[in-house]
């Protein structure tokens, strides 16, 4: 059967089980936006094509899922850049259509055109630009495959409004695409040497990260560290991909991590790394991390082992089949851990947690931001998808709100997007809508894409935004008042819009609390209406976020803050 | 690490942007190409690259990995530790002036070197050989006066498969 090129493209987004897409219309893409006003496809109308992007990237962490997008050839598709940045920095699969002028036109600076292929080309994992329509259906399939398998990623899709008219046969049974392998399979050696490692060390910690999440190995990985009785860190990325309410849990480590996470990896012999890059926000300096220990990696992409840390036993595989692969043998090997084994480990873990644990202090009369997050916890039970900004409210959710299911903390790690969290949490709401979604943000971060009130308003998306209010842009006044003597150069964002009234403006509820006793029901309050909401909470202005250590410092070096932080 | 030249065979599929990816890639993260080889092999959708980049192992490794990652890359060897044989080919052309014109007759008269074009003024040379064969030639002919050069790169193939 002949069809059209927009025809083509909805049987093929039907084809991969595409149920939504967040996009936003324009000239190169009219005649597939047309098409979609015939067809059942779920389409979110954002506000700007960055939203969309993140809303896709959201809805993809959610659900483990591929996130779609479509928008429009020139800014359109400069748009979505800073949102295929942030995924491609987290392994997020998508794939993102954009429009383009016709092929004939190509190179001549028409009107809303762009290379944009050119200009993703380093932050997607691979991109396309479709020149004719027999390539169409193939080079989508091809797409969705490589951003799903392997090291996941963003995979954009250029499409010529000429290609897009033009009709071919379309016969999905018979599409080829080339053999695209990415999963290694881990040689049966490295499970015995992981193994001999694993039974001569006295002090083994795994280190988990998102990797883990991508792969679906979280019950594995909790199955093996469970077993064995071995205490597990993460990475921001990694949170929610092991128990957060297991005491073998030390929280996040890295410059903003637990100190008994940062003590455990360095006096741990054995550090099991699962799903991770080893980020600088995590080493600290390179030199002393783990040096104490036999490092083991293990990852799907070949091009993270050495690339900042030096490992012992690099293992090169999908997180998930390996830990099945190392569970199997040692099963196999009748592999028995002796309780007294750990004894000493678990025992100094446990007084390093009692000596520094993750505290704040609520008193008197100002709102402090961790009261706010342990108090949604609380009154979530902890059953919900937490999406953040970037910054301080971002560091506050890793330490103070607990996960314990992968999937559901979202957030941008590698890139540090600001503005991902309220699109974000309106992609995950698509996929989840009786699940609790809530954006934690920040007072700088929810501005960058504060238009996306309207999408949620407009299609009743009841996400909740979380906002700890502190006329700072908090995190970079942090670091001007530790590291460049309280010289606060134009991080004061006291000049606001009233957020109460502004969500109002959009058609959303907004609430507000100044004391710490209204900080229950207003969350309450916001949490039980039928309709998004922003809750506006003014917290601590100059509240800091510890324990922190300090950029190119050992990550045993922590600073606590002052020891009313702390006691 | 000590550093040295090590030259790296990648088979790809003839896509019209898979050098931009591939120098791109290399660029985007630091590394120097320091001469580049493509064309088409056997087959009309596969393409041949052959470059050589300086760096440390441990360098040279990871820009393998890099190359890895891209979806078009289909293989990645590097030749520097294996048997292989390293070609490059030179065109040079120097003016016959009065004062050089007999050493230089000399010269490609001694070495046997290819003249492609002979004219009153000039003559063009085309020198093929390995790495030192081509560091000979230029040290002899430098000193006679080079008024253009162009080289391929080298190309090599590997023999361990």
């Amino acid at each position: 059967m002949k069809l059209k090129g927009t025809q083509i493209l909805f049987k093929a987004l039907e084809e991969e089980k595409v149920d939504i897409i967040f996009g936003y219309p324009g000239g190169a893409v009219l005649d597939i936006y047309d098409q979609l006003y015939k067809s059942d496809m779920k389409h979110i109308l954002v506000r700007h094509e960055q939203g969309a992007v993140h809303a896709a990237d959201g809805y993809a962490r959610a659900t483990g899922k591929v996130g779609v997008c479509l928008v429009t050839s020139g800014p359109g598709a400069t748009n979505t850049v800073t949102g295929i940045a942030t995924a491609n920095m987290d392994s997020i699969p998508l794939v993102v259509f954009t429009g383009q002028v016709p092929t004939g036109l190509i190179g001549n600076d028409a009107f809303q055109e762009c290379d944009i292929t050119g200009i993703t080309r380093p932050c997607t994992k691979h991109n396309f630009l479709v020149r004719s329509i027999e390539d169409l259906a193939p080079t989508i399939k091809e797409a969705f495959h490589i951003a799903r398998s392997g090291r996941p990623g963003p995979v954009l899709i250029d499409l010529p409004k000429n290609v897009m008219v033009a009709e071919t046969e379309y016969d999905p049974l018979n599409i080829k695409i080339r053999n695209y392998e990415a999963a290694y399979k881990p040689a049966p050696k490295k499970m015995a040497n992981l193994f001999e490692m694993l039974t001569s060390a006295k002090r083994p910690l795994i280190m988990t990260g998102g990797g883990v999440i991508l792969a679906k190995a979280s019950a594995l990985l909790t199955q093996l560290a469970r077993k064995y009785q071995i205490p597990v860190t993460g990475t921001l990325m990694g949170l929610g991909s092991f128990p957060g309410s297991d005491p073998l849990w030390l929280g996040m480590l890295g410059m903003h991590g637990t100190y008994y996470a940062n003590m455990a990896i360095s006096h741990c012999d054995l550090l099991i790394a699962v799903g991770v890059r080893f980020d600088d926000r995590v080493t600290g300096t390179i030199e002393t991390f783990a040096a104490n220990a036999k490092i083991v990696h293990i990852d799907i992409d070949p091009s993270s082992i050495n690339k900042n840390v030096a490992v012992d036993l690099p293992i090169i595989g999908d997180t998930q089949a390996v830990l099945k692969d190392l569970i199997k043998f040692m099963d196999e090997h009748n592999y028995t851990y002796e309780a007294s084994q750990r004894q000493e480990w678990l025992g100094q873990i446990a007084e390093w947690k009692e000596k520094v644990p993750l505290t704040y202090c609520q008193n008197g009369k100002v709102i402090k931001p961790q009261f706010v997050i342990e108090t949604l916890h609380k009154l979530t039970k902890g059953d919900a998808i937490i999406t953040t900004e970037v910054g301080q409210n971002q560091m506050w959710t890793a330490q103070f709100f607990t996960f314990d299911n992968p999937n559901t903390f979202i957030s941008s790690g590698g890139l540090g997007t600001m503005g991902f969290g309220l699109p974000a949490a309106i992609g995950v709401k698509c996929a989840f809508p009786d699940k609790h979604v809530v954006d934690i943000a920040g007072d700088g971060s929810i501005q960058m894409n504060i238009q996306e009130l309207a999408t949620a308003a407009q299609y009743k998306i009841n996400v909740k935004i979380v906002l700890l209010n502190n006329g700072y842009l908090g995190m970079v006044r942090q670091w001007q008042e530790l590291f460049y003597e309280k010289r606060y150069s134009h991080t004061d964002m006291t000049y606001a819009p009233d957020f109460v009234k502004l969500a109002e403006a959009f058609g959303v509820v907004g609430l507000r609390a100044t004391k710490p006793e209204e900080v229950e029901s207003i969350l309450k309050q916001g949490l039980s209406l039928d309709c998004p909401v922003l809750m506006d909470f003014r917290v601590s202005r100059e509240e800091c976020v510890y324990p922190m250590v300090h950029p190119g410092d050992s990550i045993s070096n922590m600073s606590l803050g002052s020891r009313e932080m702390i006691n | 690490m000590e550093k040295k030249e090590h030259i790296i065979s990648i088979l790809v599929h003839n896509k019209p942007d898979v050098l931009a990816r591939i120098a791109g890639t290399l660029g985007g993260k630091g590394y120097n190409i320091e001469s580049l080889c493509v064309n088409a092999t056997t087959q009309y959708e596969i393409s041949k690259i052959v470059m050589t980049t300086v760096g440390s192992q441990e360098t040279v490794t990871r820009i393998e990995n890099q190359l890895r990652r891209l979806v078009d890359v289909i293989q990645v060897d590097d030749l520097t530790n294996v048997e292989s044989i390293h070609r490059e080919l030179i065109l040079v052309l120097l003016n016959l002036t009065a004062d050089k014109k007999e050493q230089i007759k000399k010269a490609v008269d001694t070495n046997k070197w290819k003249i492609i074009v002979s004219a009153d003024t000039y003559i063009i040379l085309e020198i093929t050989g390995d790495q030192s064969q081509i560091d000979f030639a230029l040290a002899r002919l430098e000193p006679l006066g080079i008024a253009d050069i162009t080289r391929t790169g080298i190309i090599a193939l590997n023999l361990e498969n």
